[in-house]
């Protein structure tokens, strides 16, 4: 158990370390969540003022959703590092040697969630350097950052699965591009559910991103409701767990076609 | 362990991919411990799966085989541990250092600490990459990444080792450094090593007994030397102005199979120009295959005397030249697997 435990992180670093030593991903990782914050929170300013955010400034009710709206767009991306190691040999020279075949598949997740839970602080960060306040307080935050990594690794493994069934970046690419503003604008990132045209508001009661926002912005609030965070947090570990064992399943099938 | 057990011992080895694609078709190999061993076969021919099997990346369909005494399919973790295996394309990271990729490598196998630098800085040493052990492999020359993926491969003093193509895409110069370097480790203690190549040179040069591979299976097993010793004295090639047919090999063979020091008379493929006779003094027959040719009327267009060549060898064996079998195996178009290489 200990083997696979350490192997698992021998795996998460070399995968943490190709993030690192590309500034240009880290940069774009860290810089792109600042932009949307910047730009829908200058455009959007002036709609709280409708009602329904439950707070008067519109930045409160903006982090949370440009944290999972985040979280989503740098996991979705997972499938292409898995895809590269297919092609270049690397996972073969893996499978070749007696590394647990679990550390193999769950150093890429663990690795994208630490990313991620550092992307969401980041952002919770500028939030407040902006103005934003979060009653939650640290326990809030804690939520946030857990239901994005959540969400996040619902979409990395799924990436992962879709990487080694189809083998072309074409497929990741144009699946990624195609889901990710509909997933994002059919849920609560920008504008509250009272101000949502109705069919919008039930789409979005089916959509993860949408869990992750309301479990997160319900901690930050001044009185939780923990009932709903635990619900949708619920909702999301389980989706988690499914999406993981997905992910599993393919890499055996993917292991049977080499 | 005894050390007098075989390394390998492949026994009917079966595995079609998908699509039909039949790679192997009653696979056997047996390879004595310490020595080097070479599958050698164009693209497509099986050896590449027959490693991806050995080396327990792929199941079989059926057969059996055992590697350092271990059973591929009940026990491929012990499997994994005795081996070391050099892939087509062995994919260090590319933004890591060469000594970081040798310590992932050294730490799936649990070495750590002092040891594991130790023998880390003496593969560098060896492989002459003490000075570039700090860069990131992105910056290396082919040559210099072949000779990190082969050090990858023996971190852990595998007791055989399995080198797919190890030379394929090296320019000439590197080609030949990488052939010192594997003639270097074959004398090391008790390593086995079990290489797959389409280069009859590099058989010829490397391995001390050769399997030739033809269509998923072995056509012919010996040392390099048994094998060209079975084709008894010179071959003489001759390269004909006209294509023959069924018709013109019954003529030819009639014409040619019972002169003085002719042993045997072989044609190239239906519908080419080339026949092969292999005679006791090449030099001395050639003016009476030339004379006897021109008898039943046929001109030829060149001709060349030449020492048996493991080329000569697979001709005989797998019925066809060699360079005609790589021919063919691209004009079927070559499947792309998943992963690395071709079957």
């Amino acid at each position: 158990m200990s083997t696979a435990v350490t192997q698992t992180w021998y795996m998460t670093e070399r995968q943490l370390m190709v993030f690192l030593r590309q500034p240009a991903y880290l940069l774009i990782t860290l810089i792109q969540p600042v932009v949307w914050l910047f730009l829908f929170g200058s455009l959007f300013k002036e709609v709280v003022e409708l009602g329904g955010f439950g707070t008067t400034s519109y930045l409160d009710y903006l982090v949370p959703g440009v944290v999972v709206m985040s979280a989503l767009s740098s996991n979705m991306w997972a499938g292409m590092t898995t895809l590269d190691e297919i092609q270049r040999g690397t996972l073969n020279r893996f499978l070749t040697t007696p590394v647990s075949r679990a550390a193999l598949m769950n150093g890429n997740v663990v690795s994208n969630g630490l990313v991620t839970a550092l992307q969401s602080l980041v952002i919770v960060l500028l939030g407040l350097l902006g103005g934003a306040d979060y009653p939650g307080g640290p326990g809030g935050v804690l939520v946030l950052v857990v239901a994005s990594v959540l969400l996040g690794t619902v979409f990395a493994a799924l990436s992962n699965a879709l990487g080694m069934l189809v083998q072309e970046r074409e497929s990741i690419i144009g699946i990624n591009t195609f889901l990710l503003l509909p997933l994002t604008f059919l849920s609560t990132a920008f504008m509250a559910e009272d101000r949502m045209p109705s069919w919008m508001r039930h789409i979005a009661d089916f959509n993860p991103l949408n869990w992750a926002m309301v479990a997160g912005r319900s901690a930050l609030s001044e009185q939780p409701d923990w009932g709903e965070v635990a619900g949708r947090g619920g909702a999301l570990l389980a989706l988690a767990v499914v999406a993981v064992w997905l992910s599993i399943r393919t890499f055996r099938s993917y292991q049977r076609s080499v | 362990m005894s050390t007098r057990a075989p390394a390998v011992v492949a026994r009917q080895l079966t595995k079609t991919y998908p699509g039909d694609v039949t790679a192997l078709c009653g696979m056997d190999v047996t390879v004595e411990p310490g020595t080097v061993f070479g599958l050698l076969g164009p693209n497509g021919a099986g050896k590449s799966t027959t490693v991806k099997i050995l080396t327990t990346l792929a199941r079989p369909d059926s057969g059996t085989a055992v590697v350092a005494g271990h059973d591929v399919l009940r026990h491929p973790d012990r499997v994994r541990r005795a081996i070391g295996v050099v892939a087509q394309s062995s994919g260090a990271d590319p933004v890591a250092t060469g000594r970081e990729n040798l310590q992932l490598q050294g730490r799936i196998y649990g070495l750590k600490g002092a040891e594991l630098n130790g023998r880390i800085d003496e593969l560098l040493a060896r492989f002459t990459l003490t000075d570039s052990a700090r860069r990131p492999v992105k910056t290396y020359s082919g040559g210099m990444r072949r000779r990190l993926d082969v050090a990858l491969g023996l971190v852990h003093r595998p007791q055989v080792l399995f080198l797919d193509e190890p030379t394929t895409g090296l320019d000439p110069e590197a080609r030949t450094a990488m052939w010192d370097e594997i003639a270097r480790l074959a004398g090391d203690e008790g390593l086995t090593i079990v290489l797959t190549t389409h280069y009859l040179e590099e058989a010829d040069r490397l391995a001390e007994r050769i399997a030739i591979v033809d269509r998923g299976r072995v056509v012919v097993e010996g040392t390099p030397d048994e094998l060209k010793g079975e084709l008894r004295g010179d071959a003489v090639h001759m390269e004909l102005r006209e294509p023959i047919g069924e018709a013109g090999r019954t003529l030819l063979r009639g014409a040619l199979a019972g002169l003085p020091g002719v042993h045997e008379v072989l044609f190239d493929t239906v519908g080419s120009r080339g026949i092969s006779v292999r005679a006791d003094d090449g030099a001395a027959a050639m003016p009476t295959l030339l004379g006897a040719l021109e008898r039943v009327g046929v001109a030829v267009a060149a001709a060349t005397v030449a020492r048996p060549s493991l080329d000569d060898v697979y001709l005989r064996y797998a019925g066809r030249r060699y360079a005609e079998a790589e021919a063919e195996a691209e004009g079927a178009g070559e499947r792309v697997l998943a992963g690395a290489g071709g079957a």
